[in-house]
């Protein structure tokens, strides 16, 4: 097992310190005066300049050390934070993301662009003429600051001195180091450090400043600033100030009782502590022994109930619970929530909103649902395309929506929701809706619909997911191209969701993608076909119900039977697979839909319900679209899963054969 | 003689002079395939067909948890099929398709042993008087009186899958 290269460490990293930069920057733009979120984007930027530097990304450093500097005045107060400074840091940040991609790169114009921006914007904000901190200085404080550090501290990389120097800096400074932990040379580990410190800091600064410099170390040490009202103010100052403690520090090494060392764990550092970032890989590999282990288990039980040793059983018994368990527990890590997905599109918003000129606000909701790893990874294009469909054909511009008596923002709402073993997210706008008679016109000049085809509403809202298909009467930048729509389709069929399309014209639109929560199982119909066993997802079942018998002797001529009122066409699975096996007698049809169609499988038996862990097929087994993947049975059989779109599809082509041949 | 092992597949060898192999039986012919390529020998388990896949992969197997097709080679070589025996097994075998290894079974009717062959023993599949593709053949390697064949799976399984490949296309 080799360790993972340092560079593509830092490489994930930095991608997450990006995204908590950017999300702290657009929860800045909508509330400027936000000191949380300005702190907390300057200790992304000191960060990722940090960790750039140590992996050698130099270029990354430097750029992000002006941003850094900028957003440090932010938080001193001495600039105020303005939307022109988020913007130009925002797009600063984008160029971080270059410079980490390939920081070989020749990024050197854009970057100097960029940092142009950026003085531009901060020196606009900087009217008040705040640039010295020092000179406005009425009332001095005195604070007694009294402060250790962990044992360990130094051992961690953190050095105690450039944190006196800069409480020095803040002002006139009498630094006493308390030594008194300081063990006998035998019992001295020279990594440790024993001294803690105390500090009279005689400043203009306010108390937040004293914080500030401890700012990095904060979750490990202990801290103790006192003010003091008068006296020193006067007395003192100068004399004082190097009465200090160098001997110390570096060399200064300590004792076993060291009764300040462990600091307390607070909240927020346990929370840290609690994290373990695992390749998905290595979840994959957990997620197959899981699923080989519940088969197992499966064959035990079988055993076990079919024997009549009660030791037996009860082990057996103990297997069955702890593998469901394991099994559960598995699934639940694979879960993330869907906060980082939706977390991108506020990026997205905020730069579409600028394209286009429009005013749109994105509500999220339901950030905290969770779903299944991969499948949020493969939504995220589709997502993109559909939230970028909304701002763009969506929304009105500000006049049109003013004439319409709208709001002039317009609103983009994203939300997610577990129901039933799928995840429903939707996208909802409250924009002009989806004209359907464009849709129909355009439809039918493309010949993808016969000229007035009757059509449910629903039948003519999928038309804008077909290859090709936009009513956008200009392509934009944007969208128009009628590329993208059928991207989110296809990608949500491979997902095995479904799309599902309100609009109102004149008031928006709704486009409502149900996923299931994981890849990895799926709730399937077990049934048999002659002697084999096939799952069919049960997502697609509608109903299942018994072949009359006049149905199945006269079904020569057509396959079609009457449901409610419907007419349901049947494939003959024991046909399709060629079983050449002799039929039950009572054959049993399970109605499936398709999409808009429905369509029965004749099946010679029912099983049951049957969740189970999907396997892929075999790379030699590609050209047979008919199966999605296979399942292993508790009696350590194979069972194929149907893919029923595929399926519908070569029953119709079979049939056509048998038309022409007949 | 020297020219023919000159002619003798240098994919399978690799300048080598000996080889390890497994030997099994398929109809009545000895058959090899370096040892280093095969995962596990089991024996016959219960098989699931797949409708509509080629004959010569038409079903598939539970391999400890993994879902593999199991491969009749026999098909490839236009033998006839023999009954399941007691000695029947399966051979696990990890072959390249495609840039991508792919794990297969191989039903068999006997396995022997796993043993040494010798390069200066081999000979290039002969251009005539056999029924059999040659480029199924990497070489025959004999052996007192009899002739051990050291198939060619790469060509095998890749042709099985390109007639696949094109197969679905047409369809």
């Amino acid at each position: 097992m080799s360790f993972p290269d340092p560079i593509a460490v830092f490489r994930t990293e930095a991608a997450e310190l990006l995204e908590q930069i950017e999300a702290g920057l657009l929860d800045l733009n909508v509330n400027l005066g936000d000191k949380d979120q300005v702190d907390a984007v300057f200790r992304g930027l000191h960060t990722l300049k940090g960790s750039g530097a140590m992996f050698g990304f130099d270029a990354l450093a430097a750029f992000t050390h002006h941003c850094e500097t900028a957003f440090d005045r932010v938080r001193k107060g001495e600039v105020p934070a303005t939307q022109e400074l988020v913007t130009a840091v925002l797009e600063a940040k984008d160029h971080m993301r270059a410079l980490v991609d390939t920081p070989n790169g020749d990024h050197e114009a854009t970057g100097e662009a960029l940092l142009a921006n950026l003085r531009a914007a901060v020196d606009g904000a900087n009217s008040p003429g705040a640039a010295s901190p020092a000179k406005a200085a009425p009332g001095r404080s005195h604070f007694k600051i009294r402060f250790s550090l962990p044992q360990n501290a130094m051992a961690n990389g953190t050095n105690p001195l450039p944190l006196l120097d800069e409480l020095r800096e803040l002002g006139e400074c009498k630094i006493v180091a308390n030594r008194s932990a300081i063990p006998s040379l035998e019992l001295l580990a020279p990594t440790d450090l024993y001294i803690s410190w105390e500090v009279e800091l005689l400043t203009t600064q306010p108390r937040s400043a004293i914080d500030d410099v401890f700012i990095f170390v904060m979750d490990e040490m202990q801290l103790d600033v006192v003010t003091v009202e008068p006296p020193l103010a006067a007395g003192t100052p100068g004399k004082t100030e190097t009465a200090s403690t160098e001997a110390g520090p570096a060399a200064a090494p300590v004792a076993p009782p060291a009764p300040i060392a462990p600091a307390p764990v607070d909240a927020k550092q346990k929370k840290t502590a609690e994290n373990v970032r695992v390749p998905a890989e290595k979840l994959d590999e957990l997620m197959d022994r899981v699923g080989e282990l519940v088969i197992a288990q499966s064959r035990l039980s079988q055993l076990a109930g079919g024997s009549g040793d009660l030791q037996l059983r009860a082990v057996s018994e103990d297997v069955e619970r702890l593998s469901g368990e394991l099994r559960d527990t598995m699934m639940v890590l694979r879960m993330v929530p869907v906060t980082q997905l939706f977390g991108r599109f506020r990026r997205l918003v905020h730069d579409l909103a600028h394209e286009t000129g429009k005013t749109i606000e994105l509500l999220t909701e339901g950030e905290t649902t969770e779903v299944d790893k991969s499948v949020i990874e493969r939504l995220a294009d589709p997502l993109v395309h559909l939230v970028r469909n909304s701002c763009d054909h969506g929304l009105e511009t500000p006049e049109e929506r003013r004439a319409a008596g709208k709001p002039e923002a317009g609103h983009i709402l994203l939300s997610a929701r577990q129901q039933a073993g799928e995840v429903i997210i939707t996208i909802k706008d409250d924009g002009r809706g989806i004209n359907k008679e464009r849709v129909r016109a355009k439809a039918e000049s493309s010949g993808l619909i016969a000229p007035n085809a009757n059509l449910t509403d629903q039948e003519l809202y999928q038309l804008i997911f077909q290859p090709g298909f936009s009513t956008a009467q200009t392509v934009t930048n944007l969208s128009g191209r009628g590329v993208g729509m059928d991207v989110v389709k296809r990608t949500i069929d491979a997902l095995r969701g479904t799309i599902n399309v309100t609009s109102h014209v004149g008031k928006g639109s709704e486009i409502s993608l149900a996923i299931p929560l994981t890849l990895a199982i799926i709730d399937g119909l077990l049934v048999r076909v002659g002697d084999g066993r096939y799952v069919i997802p049960l997502s697609a079942v509608e109903e299942c119900l018994e072949l009359p018998i006049e149905e199945d002797m006269r079904s020569r001529g057509r396959s079609f039977i009457s449901l409610r009122d419907s007419l349901v066409p049947f494939l003959r699975l024991r046909d399709l697979f060629r079983t050449g096996t002799k039929p039950d007698p009572f054959q049993k049809v399970v109605v499936v839909s398709t999409g808009s169609e429905r369509v029965g499988l004749v099946v010679d038996q029912i099983i049951g319900d049957h969740q189970t862990v999907i396997k892929g097929m075999s790379k030699l087994h590609h050209d047979v679209a008919t199966f999605s993947g296979a399942t292993i049975l508790g009696d350590g059989d194979v069972a194929l899963i149907l893919d029923v779109g595929h399926l519908v599809a070569e029953g119709q082509q079979q049939e056509a054969h048998l038309r022409a041949a007949g | 003689m020297n020219e023919a092992v000159r002619k003798i597949s240098e994919n399978l060898w690799g300048g080598r002079d000996e080889l390890e192999v497994l030997t099994f039986d398929i109809a009545g012919e000895m058959f090899a395939l370096e040892a280093v390529s095969v995962q596990e020998i089991l024996d016959l388990l219960p098989e699931t067909m797949v409708p509509g896949a080629k004959a010569f992969v038409g079903s598939v197997i539970n391999f400890r948890g993994k879902v593999i097709p199991l491969a009749d080679i026999r098909l490839a070589f236009g033998m006839e099929a023999t009954k399941p025996t007691i000695d029947s097994r399966i051979i696990v075998i990890a072959i390249n398709i495609g840039g991508e290894p792919v794990l297969a079974g191989i039903r068999t009717d006997k396995v022997h042993e796993v043993t040494t062959l010798l390069r200066a023993a081999g000979e290039p599949p002969p251009s005539v008087g056999m029924r059999w593709r040659p480029d199924f053949i990497d070489c025959l390697v004999k052996r007192g009186a009899e002739f051990i064949i050291l198939p060619n799976l790469q060509a095998i399984f890749s042709a099985q899958h390109d007639r696949s490949a094109t197969g679905a296309s047409h369809g």
